[in-house]
């Protein structure tokens, strides 16, 4: 990445002895769309108050477009920000509430009675502008405060868990609206959320944090295919781990419950009787030996649960449980509890957590 | 269950008698001025004195300076007491509560040695900066009022969240506190407001020891020279206040509906 558009450098928060955000560093290039994923206390609202200007980092510096921002104010930033709490005035309608922050910038009324009705099509609510927030659904005053957050142009877009207020379908829908609409304008986009289905459906990139640094940055790809850390695997997606001990770490062969699997190359440094976790996840396995899938493991049908088009099913495998889904299929029943079972698994898609 | 309600009732009429007996017999009282038939004309020489006039409009006067000089001291502090000193809300609270425990007799002392005409801010030199000196020891009367009114309106909005999504609006403290905090607590404001107005409306002993020509004293001289006028003046203060209250209500209705809170 040549010139990066947000460059977070080093940066590190410290409230009195506790430090929350510790050597954080992200690149993130003009119009991209990136993630802050995390579990709770992570520091990813931190870092993103950090480029908001509503924190000062402790050490290290914020760039945006060549500047140094790190010590500017909020209202020096030109950055628009939609909070999880809505955060519309009250005492305003739709259309003031749009139109605050052009108004703060002196724009003539004509031009900001404009804007406000460009902006109140582009989130699809022509017709709440004399509305009041009380007046509207959690859905709808999110849709109006990103609307107000994007109204006046700003170079960053920065949402703090947007969705997290707001029930199941209108957060999907939604999100998906956020995500249009930050494509039609192209706006550099920080998006913090907890929660990974929304990160990995409509993120160009994400960071994954935790403990108050990225334990890894890519793309949804990468990161459900490719964790680079225990942490990363176990916290985006479903993943079973299995333990298993290196029976010979010369041919990179591991032993799973009795049986041998092949991990070529993955083993990275570990000596034969070493113990190790394997991760997989539950759509790279199958139930019964399946053509191209080159390792397989023997165990009990501990668990059976139909959820509709999906059978999820649970073997027992030695100590490990492992659990994966099957499409249902009208001509086959399902497995019964009990049954013995044999599923397969192609080694390449076996990760080894370190 | 029965007897429960009826004592009940009993204890509420006891409550109202003891409350509404003696304004009872102020109003009857105040309309015998004409022997043997009620009649109005306690109110009426009330009205038409023009001391009543003089000293009544000094004291709206007064009472209106001194909600903008509470209103200007308290918004802002409460304001920025909530967003970013938490933590000082127990001392403030204890302040602002001290003028119900130190009797006024001791601030207008106080402020009697305090800014003299021989001292370095001599406030009582002249008839103007007496009159600042006694709107400011009204504003300081009002405090444990209007700093709860306004506490009380901070706490039903979100301090922080607001000021941050102002702030990243780029709009710096005066919009945010004029435009966003302000609208957004002015019902809270208003009943502060009321109150003030209420307490200054009938304040005596700054306004009696400062020499100054307010309501508060006028009525004490009505009262130790007149029989019916004391009365018609006492109802006309009761009228005064209720009306005030009553604004309230009325005004409260027409308040900012928080969007977590519609009704």
């Amino acid at each position: 990445m040549a010139d990066p558009f947000l460059s977070i450098q080093h940066v590190r928060k410290s409230f009195g002895t506790t430090t929350v955000v510790e050597d954080f560093n992200l690149d993130v290039e003009r119009g991209e769309f990136v993630s802050f994923l995390g579990p709770s206390g992570c520091g990813k609202t931190t870092v993103l108050r950090m480029v908001a200007g509503f924190e000062e980092p402790s050490a290290g510096k914020i760039v945006v477009g060549g500047k140094d921002i790190t010590r500017l104010k909020p209202n020096q930033r030109n950055v628009g920000m939609v909070f999880q709490a809505y955060a519309l005035f009250p005492n305003l309608t739709v259309a003031q509430n749009i139109g605050f922050g052009l108004k703060v910038a002196g724009m003539p009324k004509a031009d900001i009675d404009a804007r406000v009705a460009e902006m109140l099509g582009i989130i699809k609510l022509p017709q709440m502008a004399d509305r009041y927030p009380y007046q509207l659904s959690g859905g709808q005053q999110q849709r109006i405060a990103l609307a107000r957050a994007i109204a006046p142009k700003p170079k960053l877009l920065l949402l703090d868990e947007p969705l997290s207020a707001l029930d199941a379908k209108v957060r999907v829908s939604l999100r998906e609206e956020i995500r249009s609409i930050q494509k039609k304008l192209g706006i550099t986009t920080i998006f913090v959320t907890h929660d990974q289905e929304e990160a990995l459906s409509i993120s160009d990139r994400i960071a994954v944090m935790y403990g108050g640094k990225a334990e890894q940055v890519g793309t949804p790809f990468e990161i459900y295919n490719r964790p680079s850390t225990k942490f990363v695997a176990n916290f985006v997606g479903t993943l079973n781990v299995l333990e298993g001990t290196v029976t010979d770490a010369a041919a990179g062969t591991v032993r799973v419950n009795s049986e041998q699997v092949s991990l070529k190359g993955k083993l990275n440094g570990s000596k034969s009787g070493d113990t190790l976790s394997l991760a997989l996840r539950p759509e790279a396995i199958s139930l019964g030996r399946q053509p191209g899938r080159d390792s397989s493991l023997s165990g009990e049908i501990s668990e059976v649960h139909f959820l509709g088009s999906v059978i999820r099913v649970r073997v027992g495998i030695g100590g490990n449980t492992v659990s994966l889904d099957t499409f249902n299929s009208p001509a086959t029943p399902p497995p019964a509890v009990g049954e013995k079972a044999e599923i397969s698994f192609s080694s390449d898609d076996m990760l080894v957590l370190h | 269950m029965k007897a429960g309600r009826f004592w009940a009732w009993f204890v509420f009429a006891l409550g109202a008698a003891y409350f509404f007996i003696p304004l009872i017999a102020t109003v009857e009282f105040s309309m015998r001025m004409r022997r043997g038939a009620y009649s109005f004309d306690a109110y009426k020489v009330v009205l038409g004195d023009a001391r009543f006039q003089a000293t009544f409009g000094y004291s709206v006067l007064a009472a209106v300076f001194t909600i903008i000089l509470g209103v200007l001291i308290v918004v802002p502090a409460a304001y920025w007491i909530r967003l970013r000193l938490p933590q000082l809300r127990p001392i403030v609270e204890f302040i602002t509560l001290l003028p119900l425990v130190i009797p006024a007799i001791v601030i207008v002392f106080g402020y009697i040695r305090m800014y003299g005409s021989n001292s370095p801010l001599p406030f009582l030199a002249t008839d103007t900066g007496t009159n600042a000196l006694l709107v400011i020891g009204y504003a300081t009367l009002s405090l444990p009022y209007m700093y709860r009114a306004v506490d009380t309106g901070l706490r039903t909005i979100d301090v922080r969240t607001l000021t941050e999504a102002a702030q990243i609006l780029g709009a710096g403290w005066g919009t945010i506190v004029t435009r966003v905090i302000l609208p957004n607590v002015l019902i809270a404001v208003l009943s502060g407001a009321f109150l003030t107005f209420a307490i200054v409306i009938g304040e005596f002993t700054m306004a009696s020891l400062l020499n100054r020509p307010a309501f508060g004293p006028y009525l004490q001289n009505i009262g130790a020279n007149r029989a019916y006028e004391p009365a018609a003046l006492a109802i006309i203060a009761f009228a005064i206040t209720w009306g005030c209250m009553s604004l309230i209500q009325i005004l409260s209705r027409f308040a900012p509906k928080s969007a977590n809170r519609p009704n």
